[in-house]
C-alpha cells in the first residue's frame, strides 16, 4: 500500500480518471429521460373567468375585461364551456375526472400578470391518471412506426398570462393583456419518454386529438399549444441526475430538436465528469441550441393558496343529468368524436394501408379527409389513393412550402386525377405536373389542363405498335442481342421507347406489344 | 333639524307624501348635516351633486310617475372600499388615492335601483385593516357621542358610515365586515349594525380584505330601516360565485312575536379578560330582560373561542398578502417615480402606497404561505376554523340547541383616541375583534344592538348571533330588544 500514498490532489485526479475509465469500460451509457408539460389554449368564445373575447391577434389591449386587468373588487366567474372542453380532453386521454376539483392561486410578480397570481388547479386538478398512446415515426429517422405511451399525471384548468414586449432601445416595457385570463389546460406527463423524436410524436398526437375534439386549434405557431420539456439523464439502475427544463417550445420539430440538443449537451457535460445545473432554458430555433433563461437554483416559492372566490368545481360523474352549475360527464362522453388512434386502426384494417402510411395520413387531417371522400368510390384503390396524397400531393405542397391545411385543391379535382391515374390515362409524372398547375389556383379541371398540355397517355394499340416498330427498326443491334437470347436488353429497349415518345405511352400496354413484336 | 338623528325611513316617506319634506329638501338637510359635522371626519368625499341628482329622480318617481321605489329619497353613505362608477374609491390608502372605478359594486347598484341617494363615501382604516378608523390617510374619524378635547374613536373599520348614520348625515350606511368591522363601530356609535350570512349579499365591487370572510354590512338607526336596506341588497348575484344560489326571501318584521318559544344561549367563553364591568352589566341586563319576556335562556359552550382570534389573524394575513399582490402600480393606482427596473418600481410603489399595518400583514401572510410553512400555519388555521364553525353548529343544531346567542359586541365603550393609538394595531384588533370575528369564521349572521349609555355617556351594545340564514329570526328578536331598551338617539 505504501507505494500508493498520493497527495490529496493527485488522489482526486486519479479517482477522476478511474471514474471515467470505469464508465467507458463498463459501457454504462447515460440514458436520457424526458417528461413534458403542455399548455393548450381552449378554443372558447370568452376567457376562463371573464366575458372578454378569447381571440388571437386582436387589437392590443382590446379584449380585456375589468377582471383580466385585476381591477380591485372584481371577481372570477368560471366559464362553463372551458370545463366542458377540459373534461372532454381528459376523457379522450383516459383520465379519471375528479368529481370535485378546486382552484388555487399561484403567486409571482410579473408585469403581464396583473393580479400578482395565476388561478390554477394545483392541489386538486380537474382530472388525473391518464395515458396517451401514439406512434413514433419520423420518415428518415425511423424505418417503421413503433408504439409508445406516456402517462398523464394531471390535467388542470388555468389562466394564461398577458404578453410583455421589451423595447431595449427606448428602455421601456409594454404589456398586452389580450391573452391575460385566456383559458388553458395544462397537461402534466410523467417522465417516461426517451428522446426528442418520441416527445415530438407525443405532441403531434396531442395536437391531433385536441383538434379532433375542437378543444384547441393546436396552432403551435400562434402559441395555442406550448410545450415545456424536462430533460434528465441517468445510468442504468442509478437515480436520475439533476434535470433542466426547456420552456415554451413552439413547434413539433422544435420539440424534437430542442430535446435532442439538450440531451447531447447534458451527455457531454456528464461524460466529462461535470455537473448539470437545475435551470430553465429556452430553445433558440434559429441557432438550434438551448440557452439558459433564468437562474433556477434559487427556487421560486409560489405561495399557493386556495382561491377563495371560487367554490369547488363539481361535476356529475354518474348520470346524464345536466344543470347550470353541475355538468354531466357521461353526456360529454357521448359527444366524443373518433380519435386518431382509432382512425389509424381503421385505415390499416379496412383499407389495408401500411402502418406508416396510416400514421402519415392521420397526421395530415386535410389529406385524411380527402382520402376518406375519394375512397367512397370502391373502385379506387386505397393504397394508390394514399400514395398519391402522401407522395405526390404532399411533395408538391412541401416544395412550395405550403401547409396541407392551406391546400387549395378541391376534392373533385383530386378525384379526377385519381381516376385518370388509375385508368392509366396519365402517368405519375403528368399527375405531379398537373397538381403543380392546379396549385396556381386555376378554375380549370384537371382534365382541361391535361388536354390543353397534351399530357394524355396514348392507349391506342395501333399507335403504340407503330412506336414499337420504330424503336425496333432504329435499334437493330439491341434487337439482335435480344433475339440471341440476351433478354436483359428488353429493359433498355423499353427505356428508349418511353423516351422517344415523351413518356406519353401507357407503358404496360407498350411493354406487352414490344415483347410480342420482338418474339415474332 | 334635530329630528335627523331619529328619522326612520317610514317617517321620511310619510313626510314626502305629506309634502312636509321632498327628497331634494331632505337630501339637502343631510348634506348640511354632513358639512356641519365635518370635524368628525366621517366622509372621505361628499357626493352632493350626485345625491341631488338621485333625489331629483326620486322626486319625479314619487310626485309625477307616482311609482315610488322602496328607498326613494333615502340618503346613504357607502364605505370607501366599495367601487362606485366615476367616483373615487380610495380604501383610505395612498395606493388608491386617485383610483376612479368604471363600474359599480353590486350593493351600490342595487341601492340605486331601489331609489337610494348616495351622499358620500365614508372613512375607514386603510384597506379596512383596523378596528378604530384611525389608520386612514385622511385622518381618524371621531366618535360623535363626546365633544371634549379628549375625544374617542368611532370604532372600525367602518367608522365613517357609523358616524354618518348616528349624526343624521344619512339614514343608513354600508360597511364591510370581515372580523367585526360593521358591528364594532355600530356598537361604539350607538347604531344597529348587521353582518349578514356569508354569501347572502354580493361582494362584487367590494375591494377585498379577506374574501372568505368579507360580507357587506349594514348600519342604521333602527332595525326597521336596517331590514329595508338589507332586503334591497341581499340575494344571488351572478357576478359573485360565492353568493348563495337560492332565491332570497325578504325578512319581514312581525308586530308581535312570542318569545317563550325562543331559546337564547349565553356562551361562557365570551366572558373574557379585559371586558369592562359596564359591558358585563349590559350583557346581564339584556339577559334578564329576555328572561322576563319568557325567553328560555341557558349557558352554552363554544370551546374553541379562545383560539379563534389567532386563527383569524393567520387567515387574514394570508389572504391579505395574496389580495394585495395586484397593487404593482402598472394598471391603476399609485405608481412610484422609481422605474429603474420593474422590480424596483414594484418595491417603491408598494412601500409608498401602503401603510405599516398593510405592509406588515403582507409580510406575515407571505411567510405563512411559504411552501415550508403552509401546513404548519395555513392548513392548521383552516382546520381550527372548521372546529370553530362546528362549535356553532353544535350549539345551534345539536342536543340542547339554542336559536340565538347573546354576547357583548365589544369589550368596552369607545376608547379614547390617545389610549387606543398607544397600542399596536395588531394587539388592538386582537382585543377589539374578540367577540365579533368568530361569526366571520363560521359565516353566520350577527347583529350589534345599542342598549344604553355608559357613565361617560357612551353607547354600550350587545351582539346577537344566529345560525346560517337565520336573518328572519335574528332581526325580529333584535327588533324586540330594541323596543324594550329604547336607546336614546344622539342629541346634536
Amino acid at each position: 500500500m505504501k507505494h500508493y500514498i498520493l497527495s490529496k490532489r493527485h488522489l482526486y485526479k486519479y479517482s477522476k480518471i478511474l471514474k471515467r475509465g470505469f464508465s467507458s469500460h463498463c459501457n454504462k451509457e447515460w440514458q436520457s429521460v424526458v417528461g413534458l408539460e403542455v399548455h393548450a389554449q381552449l378554443n372558447t368564445e370568452s376567457k376562463l373567468f371573464s366575458g372578454a373575447e378569447n381571440t388571437f391577434g386582436g387589437l392590443v389591449n382590446n379584449c380585456v375585461s375589468l377582471f383580466d386587468a385585476a381591477i380591485p373588487g372584481t371577481l372570477p366567474v368560471l366559464n362553463r364551456k372551458c370545463v366542458e372542453l377540459g373534461v372532454l380532453t381528459a376523457l379522450a386521454l383516459s383520465c379519471k375526472v375528479n368529481e370535485v376539483s378546486t382552484f388555487d392561486r399561484k403567486h409571482y410578480f410579473y408585469a403581464d400578470l396583473p393580479a400578482g397570481y395565476q388561478i390554477t388547479q394545483q392541489r386538486t386538478p380537474l382530472a388525473n391518471d391518464g395515458i396517451i398512446n401514439f406512434q413514433v415515426y419520423t420518415p428518415g429517422v425511423h424505418k417503421k412506426p413503433y408504439n409508445k405511451s406516456s402517462k398523464i399525471k394531471q390535467i388542470q384548468l388555468e389562466q394564461d398570462s398577458g404578453k410583455s414586449l421589451h423595447d431595449a432601445e427606448l428602455k421601456r416595457s409594454l404589456v398586452d393583456l389580450n391573452r391575460a385570463g385566456a383559458p388553458l389546460i395544462e397537461l402534466v406527463f410523467e417522465p417516461d419518454l426517451e428522446d426528442g423524436e418520441e416527445a415530438a410524436a407525443l405532441v403531434k398526437e396531442l395536437v391531433l386529438i385536441v383538434q379532433r375534439l375542437g378543444a384547441c386549434t393546436g396552432r403551435m405557431e400562434e402559441g395555442a399549444l406550448r410545450v415545456d420539456a424536462n430533460v434528465s439523464m441517468h445510468q442504468a439502475g442509478e437515480p436520475l441526475s439533476t434535470r433542466t427544463e426547456i420552456k415554451n417550445i413552439g413547434s413539433v420539430r422544435g420539440v424534437a430538436g430542442a430535446i435532442r440538443h439538450e440531451i447531447e449537451r447534458q451527455r457531454s457535460i456528464l461524460e466529462d465528469g461535470g455537473r448539470i445545473v437545475n435551470e430553465t432554458r429556452s430553445w433558440d430555433a434559429t441557432a438550434k441550441i438551448t440557452i439558459p433563461m433564468r437562474d433556477k437554483e434559487v427556487v421560486q416559492d409560489y405561495r399557493f393558496m386556495p382561491e377563495p372566490n371560487l367554490p369547488p368545481l363539481r361535476v356529475n360523474l354518474r348520470t346524464k343529468e345536466d344543470s347550470q352549475d353541475v355538468i354531466s360527464v357521461p353526456l360529454i362522453k357521448d359527444k366524443m368524436p373518433e380519435l386518431p388512434e382509432e382512425s389509424r386502426t381503421k385505415l390499416i384494417k379496412h383499407y389495408e394501408l401500411r402502418p406508416e402510411t396510416a400514421v402519415q395520413l392521420v397526421n395530415e387531417p386535410v389529406l385524411l379527409d380527402f382520402f376518406q371522400t375519394i375512397t367512397l368510390v370502391k373502385a379506387r384503390n386505397p393504397t394508390k389513393v394514399a400514395n398519391l396524397l402522401l407522395n405526390d400531393l404532399l411533395t408538391v405542397l412541401n416544395k412550395r412550402k405550403l401547409d396541407a391545411t392551406c391546400c387549395p385543391l378541391t376534392v373533385n379535382q383530386l378525384e379526377d386525377l385519381v381516376d385518370l391515374l388509375l385508368d392509366k390515362k396519365i402517368s405519375l409524372d403528368v399527375c405531379r405536373k398537373t397538381i403543380d398547375e392546379l396549385l396556381e389556383g386555376t378554375d380549370s379541371s384537371a382534365m382541361d389542363i391535361i388536354k390543353q398540355k397534351g399530357w394524355l397517355l396514348v392507349t391506342d394499340e395501333a399507335e403504340i405498335v407503330n412506336s414499337c416498330i420504330k424503336v425496333i427498326e432504329n435499334n437493330p443491334k439491341l434487337v439482335k442481342q435480344y433475339k440471341d437470347g440476351k433478354t436483359k436488353v428488353f429493359k433498355a429497349l423499353l427505356g428508349i421507347l418511353s423516351k422517344t415518345t415523351d413518356n406519353k405511352l401507357d407503358m404496360s400496354i407498350a411493354s406487352e406489344k414490344l415483347e410480342e413484336l420482338l418474339k415474332k | 333639524m334635530n329630528k335627523l338623528t331619529s328619522y326612520s325611513i317610514k317617517e321620511i316617506h310619510k313626510s314626502f307624501r305629506d309634502k312636509l319634506l321632498t327628497p331634494t329638501s331632505f337630501i339637502d338637510l343631510c348634506i348640511q348635516r354632513a358639512k356641519q359635522t365635518k370635524e368628525l371626519n366621517a366622509f372621505i368625499i361628499l357626493t352632493d351633486e350626485i345625491a341631488e341628482n338621485h333625489a331629483i329622480e326620486s322626486e319625479k318617481r314619487i310626485y309625477i310617475e307616482k311609482k315610488s321605489l322602496p328607498l326613494d329619497g333615502i340618503a346613504i353613505a357607502i364605505k370607501d372600499n366599495f367601487c362606485t362608477k366615476n367616483i373615487n374609491t380610495t380604501c383610505a390608502s395612498n395606493m388608491l388615492k386617485n383610483f376612479v372605478p368604471t363600474y359599480n359594486a353590486t350593493v351600490y347598484s342595487r341601492l340605486l335601483s331601489s331609489g337610494a341617494c348616495l351622499i358620500g363615501k365614508s372613512n375607514l382604516d386603510e384597506f379596512a385593516m383596523g378596528s378604530g378608523t384611525v389608520d386612514s390617510i385622511f385622518g381618524p374619524t371621531r366618535n360623535p357621542w363626546c365633544s371634549s378635547e379628549d375625544w374617542r374613536i368611532s370604532g372600525g373599520s367602518s367608522g365613517g358610515s357609523a358616524v354618518a348614520v348616528a349624526t343624521g348625515a344619512c339614514v343608513a350606511g354600508i360597511g364591510s365586515d370581515t372580523g367585526g368591522s360593521t358591528r364594532n363601530p355600530a356598537a361604539l356609535c350607538g347604531v344597529v349594525g348587521l353582518k349578514p350570512t356569508y354569501g347572502l349579499v354580493s361582494r362584487y365591487g367590494l375591494i377585498p380584505l379577506v374574501n372568505s370572510m368579507d360580507v357587506p354590512g349594514i348600519l342604521a338607526r333602527s332595525i326597521d330601516d336596517l331590514t329595508m336596506i338589507f332586503n334591497s341588497v341581499a340575494g344571488p348575484d351572478i357576478l359573485d360565485s360565492t353568493t348563495l344560489k337560492k332565491k332570497f326571501k325578504p325578512v319581514k318584521i312581525e308586530d308581535n312575536i312570542d318569545l317563550s318559544e325562543i331559546k337564547i344561549g349565553i356562551p361562557s367563553e365570551y366572558y373574557c379578560e379585559g371586558m369592562s364591568e359596564e359591558v358585563l352589566d349590559v350583557w346581564r341586563y339584556v339577559t334578564d330582560l329576555l328572561e322576563k319576556e319568557k325567553c328560555q335562556v341557558r349557558s352554552v359552550s363554544l370551546p374553541h373561542t379562545s383560539v379563534s382570534i389567532a386563527v383569524y389573524s393567520i387567515l387574514n394575513q394570508c389572504e391579505v398578502a395574496s389580495n394585495m399582490a395586484r397593487y404593482d402600480g402598472l394598471e391603476y393606482g399609485l405608481r412610484a417615480a422609481e422605474d429603474y427596473s420593474t422590480e424596483e418600481l414594484y418595491a417603491s410603489t408598494r412601500s409608498e402606497g401602503f401603510n405599516n399595518v398593510v405592509r406588515s400583514r403582507i409580510f406575515a401572510g407571505n411567510y405563512f404561505l411559504l411552501a415550508r410553512n403552509y401546513e404548519k400555519y395555513f392548513l392548521k388555521a383552516l382546520k381550527l376554523r372548521r372546529l370553530i364553525a362546528d362549535d356553532f353548529n353544535q350549539v345551534f343544531k345539536g342536543e340542547n340547541s339554542v336559536d340565538l346567542l347573546l354576547t357583548p359586541t365589544t369589550l368596552s365603550e369607545a376608547p379614547l383616541y390617545k389610549d387606543f393609538t398607544s397600542t399596536h394595531n395588531r394587539d388592538q384588533c386582537a382585543l377589539q375583534d374578540y367577540c365579533t370575528q368568530p361569526a366571520n369564521m363560521a359565516g353566520i349572521p350577527a347583529i350589534s344592538i345599542p342598549i344604553r349609555l355608559s357613565k361617560n355617556n357612551m353607547p354600550l351594545s350587545i351582539q346577537l348571533m344566529g345560525p346560517f340564514l337565520s336573518e328572519q329570526l335574528l332581526l325580529n328578536i333584535a327588533k324586540k330588544i330594541e323596543s324594550l331598551v329604547d336607546f336614546p338617539s344622539l342629541k346634536m
